[in-house]
């Protein structure tokens, strides 16, 4: 005869059911109108970027010097063109495919490298955790963006380098965001209860503990994108990331820099386009951490 | 507090010996020769053999670490390839501009972010808390590269209120008055994401502690409001407010890279970024092993700092 513990072996909390979820974003949706709109701009700025290569834009690299540094609304010209002619509109939607490309890449190589170590540091004590957080504690001796600049240094410029680089610099942040929980997690009855039934470790992690984890990584992502996207411009705008002809938003800028004068429009709408994104992210973000942490007070 | 301090600074070694490790692999992460890398495909067979002896690369990993390492240790950070000058005192000289550059974004967060808070606080939902709320998402949402040339139009370019770029006036200047001119712009734009940072933590941690019953009673006492405010209220807040100063000392650092490209400020971070371009790896080497020496002295400090003022913090 055999018995069934309920719930033992099953996923012991999930974030919530599917009723509270839908419950939740609805509430969040009349209360915070201001993240509906941000999602909208995210979800526009996504098609767009995705769907660049079917919209009817011109070539984001084609020269054209005669009509070079020519304003916004110019004919044939929604945005202008920058200092070669290009124009401007059809370089910032293929410049989103990078920036958002770029972001959303190394939040997700930095969160899947720290959840990891995360993971394995919170629950294997000894030299697992030894090594896992001193290599934490050296990483985030650095200045952030200093670090990322080194590696690059090493590697070499380029968009690829610089991609690899804020990855590495990024993962820090959530090793020591999933350790935490996993620390206190490790302790609990119900993982006391399925390591007495006889659960091996692959199993309590993947069944016990991963699911607890999705809530806080989840909210930590999606702010995480936007500092990407903002370190990657970072990086580009010095140099060091994208490079000529390839559009990006921080490389954009960076050429731009020395037309600001007359030109203020090659300078001033690349920024705005990563100011808006990010933005819109970080509102996304704060609205998902409403829903999904009820417990953190929000400004 | 001497037994914590001695663990605090035994606690140093093995990051530094990490940070020094990451900072020696920089020579060594792209996959080829380093002396093909730095002297590019033109360079002599007599120029690289001259470069690898100096830079020791015919030696295995471990042994140019240790020699390098004990270089480093004796101040000797080796020459530039490309400025044909020893690294160290290029890098100090370079280091003071970025010292001056971020000392003055730190002042002005801390003044600017404690006073917009301690307001915000004593009146929350005012216009002026929203104001800051609104100005924090903005402040971590703008990439301050952005914010910089923005500034520089309107203030240097349109308007002709400061200069636009450098740390002295190329003809007659050299004085505090020229320095305070030219510094202006690039503090505020290194100070702008800082001070709302500052300032929201400022807000929460005055209104948790204004909250207190001890606040309550100095009240009841008939003690005037600005006393309950900065007395008893801004000195029991201070130890988070100390810390979130000190992370922002470090990040205020490393975020003066981009601030000192924009306005070429003559700092350590352009310097890095010219050394990067050049693919001058000793050059290099010495500007991140500067920064991060005193990235990591600031955490230090501010470890220190605040188990100073909150005694409770060293029996834990």
């Amino acid at each position: 005869m055999s018995v069934r513990v309920a719930g033992v072996g099953e996923p012991v909390a999930s974030i919530a059911d599917t009723s509270r979820l839908r419950r939740g974003i609805g509430r969040i949706a009349r209360r915070d109108r201001l993240a509906v709109v941000a999602a909208l701009v995210l979800l526009a700025a996504v098609l767009l970027a995705l769907l660049a290569p079917w919209l009817p834009l011109q070539d984001p690299d084609a020269v054209d010097t005669p009509n070079r540094l020519r304003p916004p609304l110019a004919t044939g010209h929604r945005l202008g063109t920058d200092e070669f002619g290009r124009d401007l509109l059809a370089r910032l939607v293929w410049g989103a495919r990078v920036s958002l490309l770029a972001g959303v890449a190394t939040a997700s190589a930095a969160m899947v490298i720290g959840v990891t170590l995360g993971v394995l540091g919170g629950f294997y004590t000894g030299w697992v955790e030894t090594v896992v957080m001193r290599l934490t504690d050296i990483l985030m001796a650095f200045p952030y963006i200093l670090l990322a600049i080194a590696i690059v240094a090493g590697l070499g410029p380029g968009l690829r380098n610089a991609m690899i680089a804020i990855a590495i610099v990024g993962f820090p942040i959530y090793t020591r965001l999933v350790r935490g929980v996993v620390l206190s997690l490790r302790e609990r009855e119900f993982v006391e209860a399925a390591r007495a039934l006889g659960s091996t470790d692959p199993v309590i992690l993947a069944r016990h503990i991963l699911p607890h984890l999705l809530s806080p990584v989840l909210v930590a992502f999606s702010l995480d994108v936007g500092a990407k996207i903002l370190a990657t411009a970072g990086l580009s705008f010095l140099g060091l990331g994208t490079q000529p002809p390839t559009a990006d938003w921080g490389s954009m800028l960076a050429t731009g820099r020395q037309f600001v004068v007359l030109s203020p429009h090659v300078v001033l709408l690349p920024g705005l386009a990563i100011f808006v994104i990010v933005l819109a992210l970080n509102l996304v973000g704060d609205a998902l951490r409403d829903l999904l942490d009820p417990r953190t007070p929000t400004n | 507090m001497r037994r914590y301090v001695v663990r605090r600074l035994l606690l140093l070694v093995p990051v530094l010996l990490g940070v020094s490790i990451i900072i020696f692999m920089v020579l060594h992460l792209a996959p080829g020769d380093p002396a093909e890398i730095m002297l590019g495909s033109q360079a002599t067979q007599a120029d690289l053999e001259r470069l690898r002896t100096e830079l020791g690369l015919t030696q295995p990993l471990h042994v140019q670490y240790v020699h390098w390492l004990g270089l480093v240790a004796r101040g000797d950070l080796g020459r530039s390839i490309w400025m044909k000058k020893p690294v160290l005192g290029e890098v100090l000289a370079r280091f003071k501009a970025t010292l001056v550059l971020t000392g003055a974004g730190l002042l002005l967060s801390t003044v600017a972010g404690l006073t917009l808070g301690i307001t915000s606080a004593v009146r929350p939902n005012s216009v002026l808390d929203r104001l800051s709320a609104v100005a924090s998402l903005f402040g971590a949402s703008m990439p301050v590269f952005w914010l910089g040339i923005v500034l520089m139009v309107i203030f240097a370019l349109w308007l002709g209120w400061l200069p636009a770029s450098g740390m002295f006036s190329p003809y007659g200047g050299g004085d505090l008055r020229d320095l305070l001119v030219h510094l202006a712009l690039p503090a505020i734009t290194l100070a702008a994401a800082s001070v709302t940072i500052i300032a929201r933590l400022t807000r929460s941690t005055m209104l948790e502690t204004l909250g207190q019953d001890y606040i309550r009673t100095a009240r009841a006492k008939g003690v005037v409001e600005r006393t309950v405010v900065l007395r008893h209220g801004l000195k029991n807040a201070l130890v988070p407010i100390v810390t979130v100063v000190g992370v922002q000392a470090g990040y205020l650092l490393g975020g003066a890279v981009l601030t000192e490209t924009v306005f070429a400020w003559p700092g350590v971070g352009t310097l890095m970024v010219q050394g990067i371009l050049a693919r001058d790896f000793p050059l290099v080497q010495g500007c991140v092993l500067v920064v991060a020496l005193s990235f990591v002295l600031i955490n230090l400090a501010v470890d220190l700092l605040y188990a100073w003022l909150d005694p409770r913090i060293r029996y834990e």
